[in-house]
Protein backbone atom coordinates (compact mmCIF):
# COMPACT_ATOMS: atom_id res chain seq x y z
CA UNK A 1 0.00 0.00 0.00
CA UNK A 2 1.30 3.18 -1.03
CA UNK A 3 0.38 6.55 1.09
CA UNK A 4 0.87 9.85 -0.61
CA UNK A 5 -0.30 13.56 -0.85
CA UNK A 6 -1.76 15.40 -3.53
CA UNK A 7 0.07 18.71 -3.68
CA UNK A 8 -2.06 21.46 -1.60
CA UNK A 9 -3.95 18.83 0.04
CA UNK A 10 -1.41 18.41 2.77
CA UNK A 11 -4.22 17.48 5.41
CA UNK A 12 -5.84 14.35 3.39
CA UNK A 13 -3.13 12.20 2.88
CA UNK A 14 -4.30 9.08 0.26
CA UNK A 15 -3.80 5.15 1.37
CA UNK A 16 -3.44 3.44 -2.22
CA UNK A 17 -2.91 0.14 -3.00
CA UNK A 18 -3.95 -2.02 -6.49
CA UNK A 19 -4.87 -5.67 -5.94
CA UNK A 20 -4.54 -7.85 -8.88
CA UNK A 21 -6.76 -11.11 -9.16
CA UNK A 22 -9.24 -10.44 -6.68
CA UNK A 23 -11.36 -13.52 -5.34
CA UNK A 24 -14.08 -11.57 -3.34
CA UNK A 25 -15.23 -8.68 -5.03
CA UNK A 26 -18.52 -9.62 -4.69
CA UNK A 27 -18.15 -9.83 -0.69
CA UNK A 28 -16.45 -6.27 -0.96
CA UNK A 29 -19.29 -4.83 -3.26
CA UNK A 30 -21.87 -6.05 -0.35
CA UNK A 31 -20.32 -4.43 2.26
CA UNK A 32 -20.44 -0.99 0.35
CA UNK A 33 -24.28 -2.04 -0.16
CA UNK A 34 -25.03 -3.06 3.30
CA UNK A 35 -23.21 0.66 4.42
CA UNK A 36 -20.92 -1.33 6.59
CA UNK A 37 -18.83 1.06 8.22
CA UNK A 38 -15.35 -0.76 8.41
CA UNK A 39 -15.57 -0.81 4.44
CA UNK A 40 -15.34 3.02 3.82
CA UNK A 41 -12.96 2.87 1.15
CA UNK A 42 -13.17 4.08 -2.83
CA UNK A 43 -12.98 0.70 -4.56
CA UNK A 44 -12.46 1.56 -8.46
CA UNK A 45 -12.15 -1.35 -11.15
CA UNK A 46 -9.44 -0.79 -12.85
CA UNK A 47 -10.35 -1.79 -16.03
CA UNK A 48 -11.86 1.26 -16.76
CA UNK A 49 -8.89 2.87 -15.22
CA UNK A 50 -6.43 4.54 -17.98
CA UNK A 51 -3.02 5.91 -15.45
CA UNK A 52 -2.38 6.57 -12.08
CA UNK A 53 -3.15 10.23 -13.29
CA UNK A 54 -6.41 9.62 -13.92
CA UNK A 55 -6.99 8.10 -10.77
CA UNK A 56 -5.25 10.87 -8.38
CA UNK A 57 -7.48 13.92 -10.27
CA UNK A 58 -10.76 12.04 -9.07
CA UNK A 59 -9.40 11.94 -5.61
CA UNK A 60 -8.16 16.09 -6.00
CA UNK A 61 -11.80 16.61 -7.56
CA UNK A 62 -13.34 14.75 -4.52
CA UNK A 63 -11.39 15.98 -1.62
CA UNK A 64 -12.01 19.61 -2.90
CA UNK A 65 -15.79 18.99 -3.51
CA UNK A 66 -15.57 17.61 0.42
CA UNK A 67 -13.53 20.76 1.24
CA UNK A 68 -16.37 22.65 -0.34
CA UNK A 69 -19.29 21.17 0.66
CA UNK A 70 -20.80 19.88 -2.64
CA UNK A 71 -20.43 16.66 -2.69
CA UNK A 72 -23.09 14.76 -4.98
CA UNK A 73 -22.42 11.61 -3.24
CA UNK A 74 -22.43 10.02 0.40
CA UNK A 75 -19.26 10.67 1.38
CA UNK A 76 -15.41 11.33 -0.28
CA UNK A 77 -15.37 7.97 -0.81
CA UNK A 78 -17.98 6.99 -2.84
CA UNK A 79 -17.52 10.90 -4.36
CA UNK A 80 -13.74 9.51 -6.19
CA UNK A 81 -16.28 6.79 -7.99
CA UNK A 82 -18.32 8.97 -9.23
CA UNK A 83 -15.53 11.70 -10.23
CA UNK A 84 -14.46 9.32 -12.96
CA UNK A 85 -17.62 9.45 -14.66
CA UNK A 86 -17.76 12.49 -17.46
CA UNK A 87 -21.41 12.85 -16.59
CA UNK A 88 -23.45 13.97 -13.51
CA UNK A 89 -25.63 10.21 -13.85
CA UNK A 90 -24.48 8.38 -9.59
CA UNK A 91 -26.02 5.11 -10.44
CA UNK A 92 -24.39 4.84 -14.58
CA UNK A 93 -20.77 6.12 -12.64
CA UNK A 94 -20.93 3.34 -9.90
CA UNK A 95 -22.07 0.83 -12.35
CA UNK A 96 -18.85 2.08 -14.86
CA UNK A 97 -16.63 2.59 -12.08
CA UNK A 98 -17.20 0.96 -9.00
CA UNK A 99 -16.90 -2.82 -8.17
CA UNK A 100 -19.02 -5.42 -9.85
CA UNK A 101 -19.20 -9.14 -8.68
CA UNK A 102 -17.06 -10.01 -11.34
CA UNK A 103 -14.26 -7.35 -11.01
CA UNK A 104 -10.77 -8.56 -10.94
CA UNK A 105 -8.51 -6.30 -10.57
CA UNK A 106 -9.49 -3.30 -8.15
CA UNK A 107 -8.16 -0.02 -6.68
CA UNK A 108 -8.55 0.62 -3.22
CA UNK A 109 -8.62 4.15 -1.74
CA UNK A 110 -8.96 5.64 1.69
CA UNK A 111 -8.29 9.08 2.31
CA UNK A 112 -7.21 10.41 5.81
CA UNK A 113 -6.96 7.56 8.75
CA UNK A 114 -4.41 5.33 10.23
CA UNK A 115 -2.07 3.59 7.62
CA UNK A 116 -1.20 0.66 9.49
CA UNK A 117 -4.67 -0.31 10.55
CA UNK A 118 -5.78 0.56 6.73
CA UNK A 119 -2.95 -1.65 5.30
CA UNK A 120 -4.01 -4.50 7.93
CA UNK A 121 -7.44 -4.05 7.38
CA UNK A 122 -7.37 -4.11 3.81
CA UNK A 123 -5.17 -7.19 3.12
CA UNK A 124 -7.10 -9.52 5.61
CA UNK A 125 -10.27 -8.25 3.67
CA UNK A 126 -9.00 -8.00 -0.17
CA UNK A 127 -8.65 -11.43 -1.45
CA UNK A 128 -5.71 -10.76 -4.06
CA UNK A 129 -2.25 -9.71 -4.57
CA UNK A 130 -1.48 -6.03 -3.58
CA UNK A 131 0.52 -4.27 -6.18
CA UNK A 132 2.04 -0.77 -6.77
CA UNK A 133 -0.36 1.47 -8.31
CA UNK A 134 1.54 2.35 -11.60
CA UNK A 135 1.02 3.25 -14.90
CA UNK A 136 2.09 0.37 -16.53
CA UNK A 137 0.13 -1.96 -14.13
CA UNK A 138 -2.99 -0.19 -15.34
CA UNK A 139 -1.76 -0.79 -18.96
CA UNK A 140 -2.12 -4.25 -18.64
CA UNK A 141 -5.49 -4.28 -16.91
CA UNK A 142 -7.45 -1.68 -18.57
CA UNK A 143 -10.07 -2.37 -21.19
CA UNK A 144 -9.08 0.46 -23.79
CA UNK A 145 -12.35 -0.01 -25.97
CA UNK A 146 -14.44 0.61 -22.89
CA UNK A 147 -12.25 3.59 -21.97
CA UNK A 148 -12.95 4.91 -25.11
CA UNK A 149 -16.61 4.40 -25.20
CA UNK A 150 -16.81 5.90 -21.67
CA UNK A 151 -15.25 9.20 -22.55
CA UNK A 152 -16.56 9.17 -26.17
CA UNK A 153 -12.61 9.19 -27.77
CA UNK A 154 -12.19 8.31 -30.93
CA UNK A 155 -11.98 4.83 -32.12
CA UNK A 156 -8.68 3.63 -33.31
CA UNK A 157 -7.99 3.78 -37.44
CA UNK A 158 -8.97 0.72 -38.91
CA UNK A 159 -5.49 -1.62 -38.60
CA UNK A 160 -4.62 0.36 -35.43
CA UNK A 161 -4.12 -1.44 -32.45
CA UNK A 162 -6.62 -0.51 -30.00
CA UNK A 163 -4.15 1.53 -27.13
CA UNK A 164 -4.62 4.78 -25.41
CA UNK A 165 -2.02 7.60 -25.85
CA UNK A 166 -0.64 10.06 -23.48
CA UNK A 167 -3.17 13.00 -24.93
CA UNK A 168 -5.96 10.92 -24.46
CA UNK A 169 -5.26 10.93 -20.39
CA UNK A 170 -5.50 15.15 -21.37
CA UNK A 171 -8.81 14.40 -22.46
CA UNK A 172 -10.22 12.52 -19.54
CA UNK A 173 -9.39 14.78 -17.33
CA UNK A 174 -10.79 17.02 -19.17
CA UNK A 175 -13.86 16.20 -19.12
CA UNK A 176 -14.12 15.23 -15.61
CA UNK A 177 -12.95 18.92 -14.68
CA UNK A 178 -15.70 19.95 -16.63
CA UNK A 179 -18.30 18.01 -15.35
CA UNK A 180 -21.83 19.27 -13.62
CA UNK A 181 -20.48 22.70 -15.53
CA UNK B 1 1.86 28.38 4.29
CA UNK B 2 2.49 28.05 0.80
CA UNK B 3 4.91 30.63 -0.75
CA UNK B 4 3.41 33.99 -2.04
CA UNK B 5 5.63 35.97 -4.28
CA UNK B 6 4.46 39.51 -4.61
CA UNK B 7 0.75 38.95 -4.58
CA UNK B 8 -1.08 40.46 -1.58
CA UNK B 9 -4.35 39.03 -2.58
CA UNK B 10 -5.21 35.73 -0.83
CA UNK B 11 -5.31 32.54 -2.53
CA UNK B 12 -8.40 30.48 -3.45
CA UNK B 13 -9.44 27.73 -1.66
CA UNK B 14 -7.65 25.18 -1.41
CA UNK B 15 -4.59 26.60 -2.22
CA UNK B 16 -4.59 29.05 0.29
CA UNK B 17 -3.79 26.13 2.74
CA UNK B 18 -0.94 24.58 0.23
CA UNK B 19 1.84 23.76 1.78
CA UNK B 20 3.36 23.44 -2.13
CA UNK B 21 5.03 26.18 -3.90
CA UNK B 22 3.24 28.91 -5.76
CA UNK B 23 4.93 31.17 -7.93
CA UNK B 24 3.82 34.10 -9.43
CA UNK B 25 4.97 33.79 -13.18
CA UNK B 26 2.56 36.99 -15.02
CA UNK B 27 -0.43 39.26 -14.25
CA UNK B 28 -2.78 39.93 -16.62
CA UNK B 29 -6.20 42.35 -16.20
CA UNK B 30 -8.77 39.46 -15.81
CA UNK B 31 -6.12 36.71 -13.99
CA UNK B 32 -2.84 35.84 -11.89
CA UNK B 33 -0.68 32.57 -13.11
CA UNK B 34 1.08 30.69 -10.94
CA UNK B 35 3.82 28.27 -11.29
CA UNK B 36 2.89 24.89 -9.09
CA UNK B 37 2.45 21.28 -9.01
CA UNK B 38 -0.31 18.88 -9.92
CA UNK B 39 -1.34 15.21 -8.65
CA UNK B 40 2.24 14.40 -8.24
CA UNK B 41 5.23 16.44 -6.08
CA UNK B 42 7.62 16.12 -9.64
CA UNK B 43 4.08 17.27 -12.10
CA UNK B 44 4.46 20.95 -13.03
CA UNK B 45 1.08 22.97 -14.02
CA UNK B 46 0.06 26.44 -14.05
CA UNK B 47 -2.73 27.76 -12.16
CA UNK B 48 -4.76 30.57 -13.44
CA UNK B 49 -6.53 32.30 -10.49
CA UNK B 50 -9.57 34.69 -11.28
CA UNK B 51 -9.92 36.63 -8.56
CA UNK B 52 -13.12 38.20 -7.29
CA UNK B 53 -13.23 41.62 -8.25
CA UNK B 54 -14.51 43.68 -4.98
CA UNK B 55 -16.25 46.59 -7.14
CA UNK B 56 -18.87 44.37 -9.11
CA UNK B 57 -22.01 43.19 -7.43
CA UNK B 58 -21.26 39.99 -5.71
CA UNK B 59 -24.03 37.93 -7.86
CA UNK B 60 -22.14 39.23 -11.18
CA UNK B 61 -19.01 38.39 -10.18
CA UNK B 62 -19.52 34.85 -9.49
CA UNK B 63 -21.70 34.45 -12.48
CA UNK B 64 -18.95 36.43 -14.91
CA UNK B 65 -16.02 34.31 -13.25
CA UNK B 66 -17.94 31.24 -13.83
CA UNK B 67 -19.04 31.84 -17.50
CA UNK B 68 -15.42 32.58 -18.57
CA UNK B 69 -13.65 29.70 -16.53
CA UNK B 70 -15.61 27.59 -18.27
CA UNK B 71 -15.71 29.17 -21.69
CA UNK B 72 -11.81 28.76 -21.32
CA UNK B 73 -11.89 25.04 -20.17
CA UNK B 74 -14.73 24.28 -23.19
CA UNK B 75 -12.52 25.79 -25.88
CA UNK B 76 -9.40 24.37 -24.43
CA UNK B 77 -10.87 20.78 -24.62
CA UNK B 78 -12.24 21.20 -27.87
CA UNK B 79 -8.93 21.96 -29.46
CA UNK B 80 -7.21 18.97 -26.87
CA UNK B 81 -10.19 16.79 -28.87
CA UNK B 82 -9.72 17.95 -32.59
CA UNK B 83 -6.13 17.81 -32.01
CA UNK B 84 -4.80 21.47 -31.82
CA UNK B 85 -1.78 21.91 -29.50
CA UNK B 86 -2.70 23.41 -26.36
CA UNK B 87 -2.06 23.02 -22.71
CA UNK B 88 -4.36 20.35 -21.48
CA UNK B 89 -7.33 21.49 -18.25
CA UNK B 90 -6.30 19.12 -15.79
CA UNK B 91 -8.74 20.75 -12.85
CA UNK B 92 -10.89 23.57 -12.54
CA UNK B 93 -13.54 25.31 -10.12
CA UNK B 94 -15.90 27.82 -11.33
CA UNK B 95 -16.96 28.74 -7.49
CA UNK B 96 -13.53 29.45 -6.39
CA UNK B 97 -12.36 30.52 -9.86
CA UNK B 98 -9.08 28.80 -10.58
CA UNK B 99 -8.06 26.22 -13.38
CA UNK B 100 -5.19 23.81 -13.45
CA UNK B 101 -3.52 23.35 -16.58
CA UNK B 102 -0.48 21.54 -18.12
CA UNK B 103 2.93 23.26 -17.68
CA UNK B 104 3.97 23.63 -21.20
CA UNK B 105 8.33 23.74 -20.79
CA UNK B 106 9.40 26.31 -23.24
CA UNK B 107 9.87 29.87 -23.80
CA UNK B 108 6.99 32.22 -25.27
CA UNK B 109 7.32 32.90 -28.99
CA UNK B 110 8.15 36.63 -27.89
CA UNK B 111 10.60 35.57 -26.23
CA UNK B 112 12.58 33.28 -28.48
CA UNK B 113 12.51 35.71 -31.28
CA UNK B 114 14.07 38.86 -28.97
CA UNK B 115 16.43 36.52 -27.73
CA UNK B 116 17.53 35.02 -30.93
CA UNK B 117 21.07 34.57 -32.53
CA UNK B 118 21.05 36.84 -35.67
CA UNK B 119 23.66 35.93 -37.07
CA UNK B 120 22.02 32.45 -38.14
CA UNK B 121 20.54 33.79 -40.32
CA UNK B 122 16.07 33.73 -41.60
CA UNK B 123 15.72 30.27 -42.04
CA UNK B 124 15.08 29.15 -38.44
CA UNK B 125 12.52 32.94 -38.22
CA UNK B 126 11.43 31.43 -41.60
CA UNK B 127 10.72 27.83 -40.01
CA UNK B 128 9.10 29.26 -37.10
CA UNK B 129 6.86 31.54 -39.34
CA UNK B 130 5.56 28.44 -40.96
CA UNK B 131 4.83 26.74 -37.77
CA UNK B 132 2.54 29.72 -36.43
CA UNK B 133 0.97 29.80 -39.53
CA UNK B 134 0.32 26.07 -39.47
CA UNK B 135 -1.17 26.15 -35.67
CA UNK B 136 -3.41 29.36 -35.98
CA UNK B 137 -4.81 27.28 -39.56
CA UNK B 138 -5.47 24.48 -37.95
CA UNK B 139 -7.37 26.31 -34.52
CA UNK B 140 -9.07 28.18 -37.30
CA UNK B 141 -9.73 24.82 -38.94
CA UNK B 142 -11.64 23.17 -36.18
CA UNK B 143 -13.96 27.02 -35.42
CA UNK B 144 -12.06 28.49 -32.63
CA UNK B 145 -11.28 32.05 -32.95
CA UNK B 146 -8.52 32.94 -30.16
CA UNK B 147 -9.24 36.84 -29.58
CA UNK B 148 -5.93 37.62 -28.69
CA UNK B 149 -3.05 35.98 -31.16
CA UNK B 150 0.15 37.49 -29.93
CA UNK B 151 3.83 36.26 -29.61
CA UNK B 152 3.22 35.81 -26.01
CA UNK B 153 0.40 33.39 -26.27
CA UNK B 154 2.20 30.92 -28.64
CA UNK B 155 4.81 29.09 -26.82
CA UNK B 156 7.57 26.80 -28.24
CA UNK B 157 7.71 23.28 -26.62
CA UNK B 158 11.24 23.21 -25.58
CA UNK B 159 13.58 21.30 -23.43
CA UNK B 160 17.33 21.86 -22.66
CA UNK B 161 18.39 20.61 -26.38
CA UNK B 162 16.93 23.16 -27.85
CA UNK B 163 16.69 25.94 -25.40
CA UNK B 164 17.59 29.50 -26.90
CA UNK B 165 16.86 28.31 -30.60
CA UNK B 166 13.68 28.93 -32.30
CA UNK B 167 12.78 25.25 -32.39
CA UNK B 168 10.02 23.16 -30.52
CA UNK B 169 6.38 22.59 -31.21
CA UNK B 170 3.81 25.84 -31.34
CA UNK B 171 1.52 25.42 -27.98
CA UNK B 172 -1.18 28.11 -28.52
CA UNK B 173 -1.79 29.64 -24.89
CA UNK B 174 -4.28 32.05 -22.84
CA UNK B 175 -8.00 31.12 -24.43
CA UNK B 176 -9.36 34.14 -22.42
CA UNK B 177 -11.02 35.47 -25.08
CA UNK B 178 -11.23 32.92 -27.28
CA UNK B 179 -14.62 32.23 -29.13
CA UNK B 180 -16.32 29.41 -31.24
CA UNK B 181 -16.92 30.89 -34.58
CA UNK B 182 -17.20 29.87 -38.18
CA UNK B 183 -17.38 33.00 -39.64
CA UNK B 184 -14.38 34.44 -42.17
CA UNK B 185 -14.69 37.58 -40.98
CA UNK B 186 -13.65 36.17 -37.54
CA UNK B 187 -11.00 34.42 -38.83
CA UNK B 188 -9.88 37.19 -40.61
CA UNK B 189 -9.66 39.66 -38.01
CA UNK B 190 -8.42 37.35 -35.55
CA UNK B 191 -4.85 36.75 -37.82
CA UNK B 192 -5.07 40.75 -38.06
CA UNK B 193 -4.59 41.54 -34.71
CA UNK B 194 -1.72 38.76 -35.09
CA UNK B 195 -0.17 40.51 -37.77
CA UNK B 196 -0.83 44.32 -36.39
CA UNK B 197 1.18 42.68 -32.66
CA UNK B 198 3.38 40.81 -34.79
CA UNK B 199 4.39 44.24 -36.57
CA UNK B 200 4.56 46.20 -33.30
CA UNK B 201 6.62 43.66 -31.20
CA UNK B 202 8.75 42.06 -33.63
CA UNK B 203 9.89 45.37 -36.77
CA UNK B 204 13.01 43.53 -37.10
CA UNK B 205 11.05 39.97 -37.97
CA UNK B 206 7.83 42.23 -39.89
CA UNK B 207 9.16 41.45 -43.12
CA UNK B 208 9.41 37.91 -42.89
CA UNK B 209 5.06 37.70 -41.30
CA UNK B 210 4.33 37.15 -45.28
CA UNK B 211 5.33 33.51 -44.82
CA UNK B 212 2.91 32.87 -41.72
CA UNK B 213 0.06 33.93 -43.97
CA UNK B 214 1.52 31.62 -46.48
CA UNK B 215 1.68 28.63 -44.51
CA UNK B 216 -1.70 29.33 -43.08
CA UNK B 217 -3.12 29.44 -46.69
CA UNK B 218 -2.59 25.92 -47.29
CA UNK B 219 -3.82 24.49 -43.75
CA UNK B 220 -7.39 23.97 -44.42
CA UNK B 221 -10.38 24.44 -47.10
CA UNK B 222 -11.26 28.15 -46.94
CA UNK B 223 -8.07 29.29 -45.93
CA UNK B 224 -7.41 31.24 -48.78
CA UNK B 225 -10.68 33.38 -48.99
CA UNK B 226 -10.13 34.07 -44.83
CA UNK B 227 -6.64 35.48 -46.53
CA UNK B 228 -8.69 37.66 -49.36
CA UNK B 229 -10.92 38.93 -46.20
CA UNK B 230 -7.62 39.52 -44.51
CA UNK B 231 -7.09 42.57 -46.95
CA UNK B 232 -10.39 44.11 -46.55
CA UNK B 233 -10.04 44.31 -42.55
CA UNK B 234 -6.24 45.76 -43.53
CA UNK B 235 -8.16 48.62 -45.12
CA UNK B 236 -10.95 49.05 -42.41
CA UNK B 237 -8.97 48.15 -39.22
CA UNK B 238 -10.73 45.31 -36.49
CA UNK B 239 -14.11 46.77 -36.35
CA UNK B 240 -16.15 46.35 -39.34
CA UNK B 241 -18.89 48.89 -38.32
CA UNK B 242 -18.17 52.14 -37.37
CA UNK B 243 -22.10 52.73 -36.36
CA UNK B 244 -23.25 51.87 -33.20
Amino acid sequence: METTHLPHLPDHPLHICLFEQVQNASFLRRQLLEGNTDFEYAFLDASVLLSKNHVLASCFRSINDLLNNRLKTRNVHSEIVFALSPNSNIAESFRRFGLSDDSKNIVAIKVGGDRAKIEEHLLANVEGKAVELTDEALAGMHDAARIRKIYRLEAPKKGEVNVLSRESEALLLGSMALKGS
Amino acid sequence: MATETTSQRPLPAPFNNSTDSLTLITQGAEALLYKTTFLTPTTPAALKIRPSKPWRHPTLDKRLTRQRILAEARVLAKCKRDGVSVPAVLALDWENGWTVSEWIEGVTVKEALRKRNLEEGDSAVQSLMQRIGHAVGTLHSIGVIHGDLTSSNMMLRQDPTTHGTLDGDIVLIDFGLATQATQEEDRAVDLYVLERAFGSTHPREEALFGVVLEAYGGVYKGARATLRRLEDVRMRGRKKSMLG
